[in-house]
């Protein structure tokens, strides 16, 4: 742990966090300390210290000009990006190169940090467990992100299978060792990769990392392949940009195979079965169906029928529980789930919770924008970008007429994509 | 304290009783006197251009990524070109054509109010054992 975040826990233990060693004497206190030291505005807890956590964080505060006080619990220590995570494995990139630390945006906004997991959400009691205490809030977001959902694939679920066949598809250790077993890899290798079914976090990641892959094989090992199956029935995001890039840079590397959901994995050989076939991987890369991240499972926020959340989009609050705001992948919104939606959500529902306590409505008709890059080398890039706008009737987020995609690679927008990752770095973390 | 106390009582005044766009101290003028609809907006491009228009990147290689203390009308005249296509861009018609006219405006009279930084980019760190 951080000293920054060290601090910030003592402190938040003095102000509100029932230790199990010293119950009964803190909880005597903990009201009277709780009223003397509350901002006026009261306390948002955020659960989640990725894109849409953080800039939820930094926002109110910067909005309510430090009135209201803002705690995030986030169970890492530092943050890594998944943009631009695929370029690790590329080669143009380390990991080291995405990985940031959490105490510029505690320092420079006076936001509270506590390093712990959460063990249980009481949203009748309004208080969030972890595993080192409690601490009870007058609006709490929850911002997990994804959860892997392995009930199709149970065979994946452990750590040992998972150091195997990595999912790499939360940027860290897995894509490092992903990487190596890719450098390891022999030329006239092959490398199998899947897509789940959409809606999964990142829609034009798994073919961004199909290109990176194969850049760095067409480089290093050309005689390898990489083989992507994909659980839809066609390329879901910037088809026309992927297909020329594999057609253009990868003819005879990359073989893009649709309608080919994974039904089994042999762990031992490293071979995947679909309905039509089975396929044997020299490395083998899968990247499980996925729902709605852990804490929000806890808060029963999910939808009956469909693994997400569903929210007012004017505000990020939750329709299943009052005072419970969700943002990020997590949310239900037909949206792509990209880190810059998952930015732009965390703002209006930060705008929004600004105005609420402080008793005054939120904006009737939100609009904010995404921009996403993808690399199609190692210095080109392709974009998709759009103006989200509230439709009143609807009630939803609606792309506004007049977004769209790149022409074609470039790298202009290599450097633009750079610059992206530098910028929205900057604004979640300092 | 005080000076934070002082901050607090004007900024529940301004925004309780009068809205936020009266009252506040002047170091706080940047960020509350903003349209809620514009705020959002805003920050929306910090994704590239930084937060209040403080790109970490600088403007370089005909890019105006900063976007702070910009020039209402170049503002507006640049985003209204790329609206109509009379503007050569890669990604800014995307944006451009999304937002009204009227949006236009009051993200140019927004970032024309921000003061240049120099901010910086944050400095990567080695990715520690014990992350997942």
């Amino acid at each position: 742990m951080t000293k920054t975040s060290r601090e910030a826990l003592n402190m938040t233990r003095r102000d509100f966090i029932k230790t199990t060693g010293a119950a009964g004497a803190l909880l005597v206190s903990q009201n009277a300390f709780a009223l003397a030291s509350k901002p006026p505005l009261g306390r948002v807890v955020v659960i989640g210290g990725g894109y849409a956590g953080t800039t939820a964080a930094k926002y109110i505060r910067m909005w309510s000009l430090g009135n209201i006080e803002v705690v995030v619990v986030e169970k890492n220590s530092q943050f890594v990006s998944c943009p631009i995570s695929n370029l690790v494995l590329g080669g143009s990139k380390t990991i080291n190169d995405i990985t940031f630390g959490y105490d510029l945006v505690q320092k420079n906004h006076g936001v509270k940090w506590v390093q712990d997991e959460v063990t249980a959400v009481d949203t009748q009691a309004k208080k969030v467990k972890m595993q080192r205490g409690e601490i009870s809030y007058d609006r709490l977001i929850i911002a997990p992100g994804v959860d892997f959902n392995y009930d199709t694939l149970p065979m994946l679920q452990s750590m040992e299978a998972q150091e195997k066949i990595p999912h790499a598809w939360k940027a860290g250790w897995q894509t490092e060792n992903l990487r190596k077993q890719l450098e390891a890899m022999p030329d006239g290798g092959v490398f199998v990769m899947n897509v789940p079914k959409a809606p999964y976090r990142c829609p034009p990641g798994p073919y961004e990392r199909a290109c990176q892959v194969a850049s760095y094989l067409k480089k290093n090992k050309p005689k390898s392949k990489v083989i992507v199956l994909d659980a839809n029935a066609e390329v879901i995001s910037k088809k026309g940009l992927f297909l020329k890039a594999w057609t253009e840079l990868y003819h005879n590397i990359v073989e893009y195979r649709p309608d080919s959901a994974i039904t089994s994995v042999d762990v031992a050989t490293k071979t995947v079965s679909t309905e039509f076939e089975q396929v044997k991987a020299d490395v083998l890369n899968i990247i499980p169906p996925q729902r709605a991240g852990k804490p929000a499972q806890m808060a029963n926020l999910l939808e009956e029928d469909y693994p997400w959340c569903e929210v007012d989009f004017l505000s990020y609050e939750s329709k299943k529980a009052p005072n419970v705001h969700v943002v990020g992948d997590s949310v239900s919104s037909g949206l792509p789930k990209s880190a810059h939606i998952a930015t732009s959500q965390a703002r209006v529902c930060a705008s929004a919770i600004v105005q609420l306590m402080q008793g005054q409505a939120p904006d009737p008709t939100p609009v904010f924008a995404n921009t996403c890059y993808s690399f199609v080398d190692d210095k080109q890039a392709v974009h998709v970008a759009n103006v989200y706008r509230y439709d009143v009737n609807k009630k939803i987020m609606l792309p506004a007429e007049g977004g769209g995609v790149s022409v074609k690679s470039s790298e202009e927008e290599g450097f633009f994509a750079h610059a992206w990752a530098q910028n929205i770095w900057a604004d979640v973390l300092t | 304290m005080t000076k934070k106390l002082f901050k607090t009582v004007l900024f529940l005044i301004a925004s309780s009783v009068v809205g936020p766009n009266i009252g506040l101290a002047a170091e706080d003028v940047v960020i509350s006197t903003i349209p809620l609809h514009t705020r959002v907006i805003a920050a929306s491009c910090a994704a590239c251009h930084g937060t209040l228009g403080n790109a970490v990147t600088g403007n370089t290689i005909e890019r105006n990524a900063v976007l702070a203390g910009k020039d209402r009308t170049d503002f507006t005249t640049k985003m209204l070109g790329f609206k109509d296509g009379s503007r050569r861009s890669t990604v800014m018609h995307h944006h451009a054509r999304g937002l009204t006219e009227a949006e236009i405006k009051q993200l140019a009279d927004f970032f024309a109010q921000q003061k240049p930084t120099n901010a910086n980019p944050i400095a990567p760190q080695v990715l520690k054992a014990n992350h997942d």
